[in-house]
């Protein structure tokens, strides 16, 4: 796992966020109770989690639901205060909302609509030039930057009512990114979009990335997203990192079995899986005992390493 | 990598945002124009009703209560309309229901103060309310025929009067609101609120028609410089001196109102943040 070190985008030093949940039970007579006595149980969403992430860096966070990833976000976006632990982005504490962060970071939640929902987008958008102080002369620049990149087209100027999901996502992003910030939290961008919407998506971020050296924080259950956008991901389960590393090396760590797939004379599909090290003399002996017109060796596929994770419920 | 980005000088910022908020306030308005009439037509019920009533009494009793004539009562009732519809804003119940759709959350993510953006767009909506107004009030008018005659002074210290009236009930009713980040179940404190104003604020009945202990006690509270001032500020019969004292209540409330937010607000955020949204 990475060291936190203070010329992250983002610190996170041993964050904990526990709620209190009331615990009722059913019935007449547990109710009666519960107006002079309320349990309550406390649930830790994010428990001891450490990790930095470099300014520029594009890092997938992984974990299945309730996890504890959009928990994380919000606190990493000061929108929740943590129990204990620390945290800081561009070394600012985020549960104090300091105006100079919230200007260089935006939160993108997938299932959210930040914009007017009657208005057309551009309206909104108008809104967030000046909510983010933005001047005129960069603000029309950026936003007309955004309207290429993303192909938002006339899509600015319908009511965002009228908007498909997709293309709702997408003028939601161009809103959120009117003001260049510097850090990006991105939960579940893609949640709900057909394939063409998720790559253009894919493709804007990256390219946001690279021409502003954006710090991104992506959660998404899209393996695709992952694959393509973040060398290095951040699996949590429970509340707890499981896993702090490159995407590559996902494989490596649970040594999961290669798929060798062959293609013969006839016309026939051999599949054989192997171990990593087993790998060479699999291939040699379906070559030296078949007629293989075509053969690929492939690396599992990442959703099985991500389920091998979450069942193993290792510490790193 | 592209250049980074200026900012606006602060004060320039914050008038470009009210008067965006206030257009986009004004666009919304006007897309549903019908919906806003019928609203509007709607508000028209109560006023009307307490002036047939009053003047009703005030015929029955030789032609003036207490120097009400129903033509004063008709220009009380008719100003109270603008009023009334200029001093609506967010109001308590409502921030259940904005927690849960997560716009208050969406809005903590912005560098201003989330109250602007009520204050900016609720304004918008009142410049659509007082252009409907006009035609409505012309109506009333010609079937109810008021005694108005207003000096200059009075329709300045109007125009202000009614936007003090804005402001405070917005503050108060933010504070107030703020009660949902403790407990969901405030209405009834908030019934009790309303139940309050209603009697002390000139709402029902002008303030001179209560009794004296009453209208001593309405000092005390914000409720009636945000309805009878304003009111009584355009229709008289008030001095020069209780207009500028009017004022200055209503300046007073201003500080208490946005003292109760800041206070409240610290407490309400740090609760939200600790519970979740």
């Amino acid at each position: 796992m990475q060291q936190p070190s203070a010329e992250s985008g983002v610190v996170v030093e041993d964050l904990c966020k526990t709620f209190k949940v009331p615990v009722r039970e059913a019935g007449l007579k547990a109710s009666l109770s519960s107006l002079f006595h309320r349990e309550t149980r406390d649930v830790a969403a994010v428990d001891g989690v450490s990790f930095s992430i470099q300014a520029g860096e594009v890092v997938g966070f992984l974990g299945p639901n309730g996890a504890g990833k959009t928990t994380t976000l919000k606190l990493l976006s000061g929108l929740l205060h943590p129990t204990s632990g620390r945290c800081s982005v561009l070394g600012f504490e985020p549960r104090a909302r300091p105006a100079a962060l919230l200007r260089q970071i935006t939160l993108v939640m997938g299932n959210r609509n930040q914009l007017q929902w009657d208005l057309p987008a551009m309206d909104s958008f108008e809104l967030n030039r000046a909510i983010y102080r933005i001047p005129r002369a960069d603000f029309v620049r950026l936003r007309d930057e955004m309207i290429e990149l993303l192909d938002l087209g006339d899509l600015v100027n319908k009511p965002v009512r009228n908007l498909s999901l997709g293309e709702r996502m997408k003028v939601e992003i161009a809103g959120s990114l009117l003001h260049q910030p510097k850090v990006l939290f991105l939960d579940e961008p893609t949640i709900g979009l057909d394939i063409t919407m998720q790559k253009r998506i894919r493709t804007f971020v990256a390219d946001y990335n690279q021409r502003y050296e954006a710090t991104v924080m992506l959660t998404s259950h899209y393996m695709a997203d992952v694959q393509a956008l973040c060398k290095r991901v951040i699996v949590i389960h429970h509340g707890r990192i499981l896993f702090d590393g490159e995407l590559a090396s996902l494989a490596d760590r649970f040594s999961l079995d290669k798929t060798i797939t062959a293609r013969l004379a006839d016309g026939e599909e051999v599949k054989v899986s192997a171990a990593r090290s087993e790998i060479a003399a699999a291939t040699s002996k379906l070559l030296g005992e078949r007629d293989v017109v075509d053969l690929t060796i492939e690396d599992p596929p990442i959703e099985d390493l991500i389920e091998r994770l979450f069942s193993s419920e290792q510490r790193p | 990598m592209t250049r980074p980005m200026a900012e606006e000088s602060k004060p320039h910022a914050m008038v470009s945002m009210y008067l965006t908020l206030m257009r986009t306030s004004i666009i919304t308005q006007f897309q549903y124009r019908a919906a806003t009439y019928f609203y509007m037509i709607g508000m028209i019920v109560e006023p009307v009703i307490y002036l047939v009533v009053w003047s009703t009494i005030a015929r029955s009793h030789g032609g003036s209560v207490q120097g009400f004539t129903p033509g004063t009562f008709a220009a009380y009732y008719i100003v109270w309309m603008l009023v009334r519809n200029v001093n609506i804003v967010f109001a308590p119940f409502f921030w259940e229901w904005r927690i849960k759709e997560g716009n208050f959350a969406s809005q903590l993510l912005k560098p201003v103060h989330p109250i602007h953006y009520d204050l900016g767009e609720f304004a918008g909506g009142k410049v659509v309310v007082i252009i409907l107004w006009l035609p409505i009030a012309l109506a009333l008018a010609l079937v109810f025929h008021p005694s108005l005659d207003p000096s200059v002074l009075q329709c300045v210290v109007f125009f202000f009067a009614i936007w003090g009236a804005y402001l405070i009930r917005s503050l108060v009713l933010w504070a107030l609101g703020l009660i949902t980040f403790w407990t969901t179940r405030a209405s009834a404190i908030y019934e009790a609120y309303f139940l309050s104003e209603l009697l002390l604020s000139g709402r029902l009945v002008p303030m001179q028609l209560m009794p004296k202990w009453a209208q001593q006690l309405s000092w005390a509270f914000p409720f009636r410089w945000t309805f009878a001032f304003p009111i009584t500020s355009l229709t008289g019969p008030i001095t020069q001196r209780e207009l500028l004292e009017g004022l200055a209540m209503q300046s007073l409330w201003i500080g208490v109102g946005t003292l109760l937010v800041a206070m409240v607000w610290r407490r309400a955020v740090a609760r939200f943040s600790s519970v979740g949204g």
